[in-house]
């Protein structure tokens, strides 16, 4: 218990020594969630627009004002010519161009079909369609008040359009802002981050110049080394959760729905799969660059993409979808963001822990015995 | 000053280092094209089947209608049919339904008595993305269901065959499958050129700071300049050839074809990986610590390039301040650059002021970091 003790003392003097890496560790996430923060909004709220309008008639005029008075397509320019509106779409000023042609107003009027015509950028994909699909509802719902009154008029009588409306009420993230949903995974990303390769980094680095070995033939058992080098990096990944969480809670306003303490309690457990994947990546290099190539595109940039922190697995293909479910990133993500946007508790989230749980005892306990081969 | 004779054994030097690596080489190479195959197919915004649960209180004909009309597209699949309003809250809580569809009773004899009726949809918002296309596909689909049954209620009333008044056609342009790799290709390839020239150059050099045989490079008669060209040069290479790798994998993946010019195409490239070994030399001038240099690296290279460029956050979103700074990142220009050439086959006339600056900004950090390395020297 004593040279576990003076061993620990010692790494958090040779941490204490190196105060750049502990200002990285500490300034890393903060610039990482203040500008993931302000920058993160994939909402479709509005689709900027243009107008081509051939006709000038006051039904040209009363079909785009629809458009106008939806408060989803703010109009940012008025062009005369077809090929005015190439220049806006490549420019990205506008995402969509509705035309109408000449002649449309005395069409509507005699009952004759008038074409309209919607141009979308698709190249944003994402705003194209949601916006498409706003843009026909609009188009239908003034068709069918078109029609019905051509029928009124024509002495059919007062005819009233037979409308299903969904009434849209939406749960947990009621103002559908998708920085709700992305920004409580920040702490998983910022603590992947900050551990998996600063740990490798740091036990490599020691392999390299020699000074792992020099361990090996005092007293300390390879436990102890591992306890050891592990815990102040634990320590640091644990402040800057708890960094992370006041920047999301008081910073971007977003409130813990379910207990804070259970979202730390858990974290503590991911911290654990995170230090021993960075054991585990510097069991496997020789080199700092090797350990950091591997930690960048073996562990952080799959984890990111892949466990759902701003592409939804669920739109994944299955067969990602399967790898995913190897990833521990995923299950805390879905941890926090059960606990922060539904207010989940164990009951829900237990299969998740649960799989936390044994990924990261799975983990420790392999990259414990690599790098006690290593060592022997 | 400089000459050639003493260059070429440093790219040599620096070319054997990089190669009895390999894993680091492989990584430079084949990684980026690997990461596009799988983020080609991971990375997506495409909603489809939504996992929908359906409390028809209502339990007519009309009723089964309207909720086989949702069913029958791609956008919603049924995972269950609920016989209570509390059932509502466990689907969503569970997870196992994203989005309830509920019809009130008396949904068919409303309809027949020609009044307008409200179904009521639970979509779980947290993730808004999918839930507002959600949403949008419903109220599209709502509508044409009303305009349905509207016509039938014509037919009913005697009108024969009445037409709808405007026939609305949509167009996409550039990307007409609307598919999200088309749109993430030329993201991921400034991305995976940024990480690729910041990280490699600054840890290459660092690496010789940290271990003292800079030092030994500077009393022999190579000029600093020379040794800069000889440790970037390989970087330079390896770069265009995973460009090469991507722009093949995502043509026979994901049908990337390039509209514009892909000599072009390349010129951008390659000043785009000069701001990145620009980039990288500022990095290995302030950093003497490989960990450290990494750390700054990522900072200022993959944290600009994935948030700052519109690669997967669209900058008309940010707030001003935001997108003050995207002005001064070359990945932004950079991507705006590429998707031009590649989607909608634009020529120079079209991004002649992004390239100037991305020119600027090449000459400029390298300046910079060029002065600050000669103090170390």
């Amino acid at each position: 218990m004593r040279t576990i003790l003076f061993f620990l003392r010692k790494e958090f003097e040779q941490l204490k020594r190196d105060p750049n890496l502990i200002r990285l560790m500490l300034i890393g996430p903060i610039m990482q969630l203040l500008i993931f923060g302000f920058a993160i909004n994939l909402d479709v709220n509005s689709v900027p627009i243009i107008v081509l309008d051939q006709d000038h008639s006051l039904q040209s005029h009363d079909f785009i004002a629809r458009f106008e008075n939806s408060g989803y397509f703010p109009i940012v320019a008025r062009v005369n010519r077809l090929s005015d509106i190439d220049k806006y779409l490549v420019r990205g000023d506008a995402s969509l161009a509705l035309t109408i042609p000449p002649e449309f107003g005395k069409k509507i009027l005699k009952g004759e079909p008038a074409q309209v015509e919607a141009i979308v950028d698709g190249s944003e994909s994402n705003a194209a369609s949601v916006g498409l699909n706003y843009a026909a509802a609009i188009v239908a719902g003034y068709s069918q008040e078109v029609l019905l009154e051509s029928f009124s008029r024509r002495g059919f009588g007062e005819l009233k359009p037979i409308t299903v409306t969904p009434e849209i009420r939406v749960w947990y993230n009621p103002d559908l802002k998708s920085r709700n949903y992305i920004l409580p995974s920040l702490l998983g990303t910022i603590l992947t981050q900050a551990t998996v390769s600063l740990t490798a980094l740091a036990i490599v680095k020691e392999k390299e110049r020699g000074t792992l070995e020099q361990l090996i033939v005092t007293p300390i058992k390879t436990w102890q080394i591992i306890i050891g080098k592990l815990a102040p990096f634990a320590i640091i990944g644990f402040v800057d959760i708890l960094l992370a969480l006041g920047g999301v809670m008081f910073i971007f306003g977003i409130a813990v729905r379910g207990s804070i303490v259970m979202l730390l309690l858990l974290s503590v457990l991911f911290i654990f799969t995170t230090l021993g994947i960075g054991l585990f990546v510097s069991t496997v290099s020789s080199t700092q660059q090797q350990a950091m190539m591997t930690a960048m595109f073996f562990v952080m940039l799959p984890m990111n993409f892949l466990s759902g922190f701003i592409f939804p697995i669920e739109n994944m293909p299955a067969v990602i979808q399967g790898v995913s479910y190897l990833l521990p990133l995923r299950y805390f993500y879905e941890i926090i963001r059960g606990i922060f946007l539904r207010g989940a508790g164990l009951t829900e989230l237990w299969p998740q822990v649960l799989a936390l749980f044994l990924f990261g005892v799975g983990i420790l306990t392999l990259s414990s015995l690599r790098f006690r081969k290593k060592l022997a | 000053m400089i000459s050639r004779a003493r260059i070429r054994p440093i790219i040599r030097k620096e070319l054997r280092q990089i190669v009895r690596d390999r894993r680091s080489l492989g990584v430079l190479l084949a990684v980026p094209a690997v990461m596009l195959i799988l983020f080609g197919y991971a990375l997506n915004y495409d909603v489809k089947h939504v996992p929908l649960a359906i409390f028809d209180q209502d339990r007519t004909t009309t009723s089964r209608e309207l909720t086989d009309g949702f069913l029958h597209t791609e956008y919603f699949d049924k995972v269950a049919t609920l016989s209570s309003d509390r059932q509502i809250d466990s689907m969503l809580v569970k997870q196992i339904a994203r989005a309830v569809l509920v019809i009130p009773v008396d949904f068919e004899k409303d309809l027949r008595a020609n009044r307008a009726v409200k179904v009521q949809v639970i979509v779980d918002g947290s993730n808004a993305t999918n839930a507002t296309a959600a949403a949008g596909y419903l109220a599209a689909m709502a509508q044409d269901y009303s305009t349905k049954i509207t016509l039938e209620a014509l037919a009913r009333s005697g009108i024969s065959k009445p037409a709808l008044p405007i026939d609305y056609r949509a167009r996409i342009w550039y990307n007409p499958e609307l598919t999200s790799p088309k749109f993430l290709v030329p993201g991921l390839i400034g991305f995976i050129l940024m990480i690729s020239t910041v990280i490699s150059t600054s840890l290459s050099i660092v690496r010789e700071r940290e271990k003292g045989t800079m030092e030994q490079i500077i009393v022999s008669p190579i000029h600093p300049m020379e040794l800069i060209i000889g440790k970037t040069m390989p970087y330079v290479v390896i770069s265009l050839i995973s460009t090469s790798l991507i722009l093949f994998t995502g043509y026979l993946l994901f049908d990337v074809v390039i509209r514009g010019s892909i000599i072009l195409l390349f010129v951008e490239s390659l000043i785009f990986i000069f701001c990145g070994l620009g980039l990288g030399l500022w990095v290995s001038s302030v950093s003497d610590r490989q960990e450290a240099a990494f750390q700054l690296a990522t900072l200022v290279s993959v944290l600009p390039t994935f948030m700052l460029s519109g690669f997967a956050f669209p900058i008309r979103n940010m707030p001003v301040f935001i997108q003050a700074i995207t002005y001064i990142n070359p990945a932004r220009y950079f991507l705006w650059t590429l998707r031009a050439i590649i989607l909608r086959g634009a020529g120079m006339d079209v991004f002649w002021q992004e390239t100037l600056f991305m020119v600027v900004f090449a000459a400029g950090i390298t300046t910079i970091s060029w002065n600050k390395m000669k103090k170390l020297f």
